[in-house]
C-alpha cells in the first residue's frame, strides 16, 4: 500500500509559525477598532460613513490595481488596515467623495505604483492624507465638536490649534484629551482607546515597544525641554495614533532595532518642530514621511553586529 | 551548581511546540532489516574505498570500506551476510552521488568477536583515539564529523571546557533524551573518555528544561559516580537553536566562536550525548558503531524510539511503526527544522540520522517580504536574513559574503518565523553553493 503513494519534497525549515502576514494585518485591523468605536461615539454617523467609505475604496483600488498589474489578489487584509487607517486621520466632516479620492490615491498611487505591499517607500494612508491636505486645505482643517450622534456639526478648533479654548485648569485638559472628549480627527481623539488597540498589539508581539516608547518620549524630552507642556504634547493630535499605528508600519520603518531608535527620534524632534514654529498645527503626519524618505539609508547603514564579530580594537 | 535558566537563556532564536511524541516511549529495538544500504561516505570528509565484493560473506560490525585519510572513519557492515550488489545513492543529506554497498541479511545476525578492554587507564590517547576511529564514530548530533578528528585538537589549540550536548532542541526528536535515560551511564562513561582525552578544566553537561527526567537522573549517576563535584549539569531554557554549538557556547560561557572558526578557537569542543555513548561501546567493548537510536515520528499510527542497524531502509522502519497516515505524503530524515525531504522510501537511514518525521507535505506560499525584523530577532547568528534574501533576488552573491553568509548554519529559525513565508533557508542554500562554485572555477 505504502508503494503507491506518492511522496513530495520541500526545502526546510518543515515547521511555520502560521503568523502569516495576513492574520498579522488582520491583527491591526482588530486593534483598530478601538480608536474607530471612540471616533464613531464622539464623531457621528458621518465619522462611521468615512470609514467604510475609506475601507471600501482602499480595497476596492487593491483589487483593480492588482487585476491591471496582473498580479493575483488576496484578501489580506492589509488594504483594510490601510483604508482605516487614513480615516482615523480624518476630520469627521470630510465629504465622502474626497475620502474616495485619498484612499484610492493611498493604495493606487503610495501602495500599488511601487510595487505593492512590502516595497512602497511611504505608508500609504499618511500619505494619502498629505494628498488631501494639499488638495483640500479647507476641509482637511475644518473640525468640529465631539457632539455624538447629535444632528448638527458644530465647527471648533483642534487642541493644537491657536483658538482652541480649553477649560482652564490641566488635570480635566488632560481627562478631556485622554478620553478624546475634544474635536480632532477621527480617531487621534481618545488616547486612551488608542492606547487599548496599541498595547493589545504589543502584547501580541505584533509591534515592537521600542517604537512607541522612542517616539513618544522623544517628543515629550524635547517639548519638556522647550519649555512647553509636555504631557499636552503626548496626549494631543496624532501622537499617539502614529506612535502606535503608523510608525510602527514594517514596510517603510527600519528593519533593525536600532535603525527604528534613530527612525523615532528623527520622527519626534520634527514632530516638536513642526508643531512649534512649522505653518501647521499638527507635525506628526509629515515627519513619519520624513523619516519614511530616508528609511532606506537608515537600512543601509545600521546593521546588526554578527556573532564572532570582533568588535574594533579586540584582539 | 543549578545556574539560573534565564541567564543562560539564548538571546535569540524561536520558541517552538514541543511535539516530542515518543518522550515516554522506551527504546525499542526494530527487528533485523532484509538487507542493508550502507553508503561508503557518511561522514564529513573523504569517501571511503570498498574492501570487499559483491558476493562475499560479512558479519555484522564487519568493516566494509575505509579510506587513508586522516578526516574520515571505516563504515561497517550492520547484518551478517552476503554483498549482493554495489549501487550508487543519493546521499540523504548532501544530495551528492556516493557509492554504497548492498548486505543481504542471512537471518543469523553473526558477529565479529570485539576486543573489549577494562584497562581504561592504561591506554594512551593514541589508543584510544584509534579505537573510537575504527568503530567509525561521527558527530551524531547530524553534522557527522568524524570523532577523533574533533578529539585531536592542534598543539597550540588548549582545550579548558568540554560541553556534553543533551540539548535536543528541535521538536519531535527524542533519541538522545531516551539514550540518556536508558544509558546514562554509557554515556557519562564516554563522557569521562573524552575528558581524559582532551583534560580540559570543566565539564559541563548541558539539557534542555523539557528534559528534568533526563537532568535528574545524570545528577543521579553523576553523584554514583562520584563525579557531581567536578562536572557541572546546567539546564537551559528549552528555546531553538539552542543546541547548535555556537549557540551553546555562547549561552554556557558568554564565548563567541569568531567567524569563520571552530569551537575549538575558543577552548572549547562540544559532543552530542549519543556520541559519547557510542564512545564508550567503542573504547570499552570494542564495538563498532553499526546502531543507533532513532525516533520514527509525526504521521504514522505509533511513532517509537527504535534502537536501528545503520543502513535500514526508511520503509522498513515507516511499516514497523504502523505506516504513513492516510494523509501523509512527505518523509524527512531529520528533525522539522533541519531535516531534509526524501524522495525515495527506499532511502536507509544513515549514521547522522536522529529522525525519521512522515508528515503532510505543507505547500510554501511565498510573498514579498514586509520588513517585520522577525527573521533578524531569530538567527542565532544574528545575521540579516532577510537582506541576505534581497542580496540572492538580485544576483549579488559578493555581497552575501561580505553579508556573513558563510555564517549560517542553517538552523532555520528564520524561515519559521517570516509571515512571507519566504523559503530562506533555499535562497541561502543557493547562493552558497553558488559560491562554491565561483570559487572553484579561479
Amino acid at each position: 500500500m505504502m508503494e503507491e503513494k506518492r511522496i513530495l519534497i520541500s526545502p526546510g525549515p518543515h515547521l511555520w509559525s502560521g503568523l502569516s502576514v495576513s492574520k498579522i494585518m488582520y491583527l491591526v485591523a482588530l486593534a483598530l477598532i478601538f480608536p474607530s468605536a471612540a471616533g464613531v461615539y464622539f464623531f457621528g454617523y458621518h465619522a462611521l460613513s468615512v470609514i467604510a467609505t475609506s475601507i471600501a475604496t482602499a480595497v476596492l483600488t487593491e483589487y483593480i490595481a492588482k487585476r491591471l498589474r496582473k498580479r493575483a489578489f488576496s484578501m489580506d487584509w492589509s488594504a483594510v488596515v490601510t483604508g482605516l487607517l487614513l480615516a482615523l486621520i480624518l476630520p469627521p466632516m470630510t465629504p465622502l467623495w474626497m475620502v474616495v479620492i485619498g484612499s484610492a490615491f493611498s493604495i493606487g498611487i503610495v501602495k500599488e505604483a511601487f510595487g505593492g505591499l512590502g516595497h512602497n517607500i511611504f505608508n500609504p494612508a499618511l500619505a494619502g492624507r498629505a494628498f488631501m491636505a494639499a488638495c483640500f486645505p479647507a476641509e482637511m482643517t475644518t473640525w468640529v465638536l465631539p457632539m455624538g450622534f447629535a444632528a448638527d456639526a458644530v465647527t471648533c478648533a483642534t487642541p493644537l490649534n491657536e483658538g482652541f479654548v480649553g477649560p482652564m485648569d490641566n488635570l480635566s485638559l488632560y481627562r478631556m484629551l485622554f478620553i478624546g472628549n475634544v474635536g480632532g480627527s477621527i480617531g487621534e481623539t481618545s488616547a486612551l482607546l488608542i492606547l487599548v488597540g496599541g498595547l493589545l498589539l504589543l502584547a501580541l508581539g505584533i509591534i515592537n515597544w521600542r517604537i512607541p516608547v522612542a517616539y513618544i518620549g522623544t517628543v515629550a524630552l524635547l517639548s519638556f525641554a522647550m519649555g512647553q507642556d509636555f504631557i499636552f504634547h503626548i496626549l494631543a493630535g496624532g501622537l499617539m495614533l502614529g506612535a502606535f499605528f503608523m510608525a510602527t508600519d514594517y514596510v517603510t520603518s527600519p528593519i533593525t532595532n536600532k535603525g527604528r531608535i534613530i527612525f523615532c527620534i528623527g520622527a519626534g524632534i520634527l514632530t516638536v518642530i513642526i508643531r512649534l514654529f512649522g505653518g501647521m498645527p499638527e507635525g506628526v503626519c509629515f515627519s513619519i514621511l520624513f523619516m519614511n524618505a530616508i528609511t532606506p539609508l537608515i537600512d543601509r547603514y545600521v546593521k546588526v553586529r554578527p556573532y564572532g564579530l570582533k568588535k574594533a580594537g579586540e584582539k | 551548581m543549578h545556574i539560573s535558566l534565564r541567564r543562560r537563556g539564548a538571546p535569540y532564536g524561536v520558541k517552538l511546540a514541543e511535539s516530542k511524541l515518543t518522550a515516554a516511549s522506551p527504546i525499542e529495538r526494530a527487528p533485523l532489516p532484509e538487507k542493508v544500504i550502507i553508503a561508503l561516505h557518511q561522514n564529513i570528509g573523504a569517501p571511503c574505498k570498498p574492501l570487499v565484493k559483491r558476493g562475499d560473506k560479512v558479519l555484522a560490525g564487519q568493516k566494509i570500506g575505509d579510506s587513508e585519510k586522516f578526516v574520515s572513519v571505516p563504515v561497517h557492515a550492520t547484518v551478517s551476510g552476503e554483498i549482493s550488489s554495489t549501487t550508487m545513492l543519493v546521499h540523504p543529506a548532501t544530495g551528492q552521488l556516493v557509492e554504497a554497498l548492498v548486505v543481504t541479511s542471512d537471518g543469523m545476525d553473526k558477529w565479529v568477536d570485539f576486543e573489549a578492554r577494562d584497562d581504561i587507564d592504561m591506554l594512551s590517547v593514541e589508543e584510544i583515539l584509534k579505537r573510537i576511529r575504527e568503530a567509525g564514530i561521527v558527530g551524531l548530533g547530524g553534522a557527522a564529523f568524524p570523532t577523533h578528528v574533533k578529539l585531536s585538537p592542534p598543539k597550540d589549540k588548549k582545550i579548558d571546557t568540554v560541553i556534553l550536548n543533551g540539548c535536543e532542541c528541535e521538536p519531535y526528536i527524542t533519541s538522545d533524551h531516551k539514550v540518556m535515560l536508558e544509558y546514562g551511564k554509557e554515556v557519562l562513561s564516554g563522557l569521562n573518555i573524552i575528558r581524559k582525552v582532551l583534560s580540559p578544566d570543566s565539564v559541563y553537561i548541558a539539557i534542555e528544561d523539557n528534559k528534568e527526567d533526563a537532568i535528574e537522573h545524570l545528577r543521579e549517576l553523576l553523584a554514583s559516580m562520584g563525579l557531581d563535584g567536578n562536572w557541572e549539569m546546567i539546564t537551559l531554557r528549552s528555546k531553538y537553536p539552542m543546541g547548535a554549538e555556537k549557540t551553546l557556547i555562547k549561552s554556557i560561557l558568554g564565548r563567541e566562536v569568531p567567524i569563520g572558526g571552530l569551537p575549538l578557537d575558543v577552548g572549547v569542543v562540544v559532543h552530542n550525548v549519543s556520541t559519547a555513548k557510542a564512545i564508550h561501546d567503542a573504547v570499552f567493548e570494542g564495538r563498532p558503531f553499526v546502531e543507533r537510536v532513532i525516533t520514527i515520528t509525526g504521521a504514522v499510527k505509533n511513532p517509537k524510539n527504535l534502537l536501528v542497524r545503520l543502513g535500514t531502509p526508511l520503509r522498513d522502519l515507516i511499516q514497523n511503526c504502523g505506516g504513513m497516515d492516510g494523509e501523509a505524503d512527505e518523509i524527512i530524515l531529520g528533525g522539522p527544522m533541519m531535516g531534509i525531504s526524501q524522495f525515495d522510501l527506499d532511502f536507509p537511514v544513515i549514521k547522522g540520522t536522529n529522525c525519521v518525521l512522515v508528515k503532510k507535505n505543507v505547500p510554501i506560499n511565498e510573498r514579498d517580504c514586509i520588513s517585520c525584523g522577525r527573521c533578524l530577532e531569530a538567527c542565532p547568528m544574528h545575521l540579516m536574513p532577510t537582506i541576505l534574501v534581497r542580496y540572492v533576488k538580485a544576483g549579488r552573491y559578493d555581497a552575501c559574503k561580505e553579508a556573513y553568509i558563510d555564517d549560517c548554519f542553517e538552523c532555520g529559525a528564520c524561515a519559521y518565523a517570516c509571515p512571507a513565508n519566504i523559503p530562506i533557508v533555499q535562497y541561502i542554500k543557493v547562493a552558497k553553493s553558488e559560491l562554491i562554485n565561483r570559487a572553484a572555477k579561479k
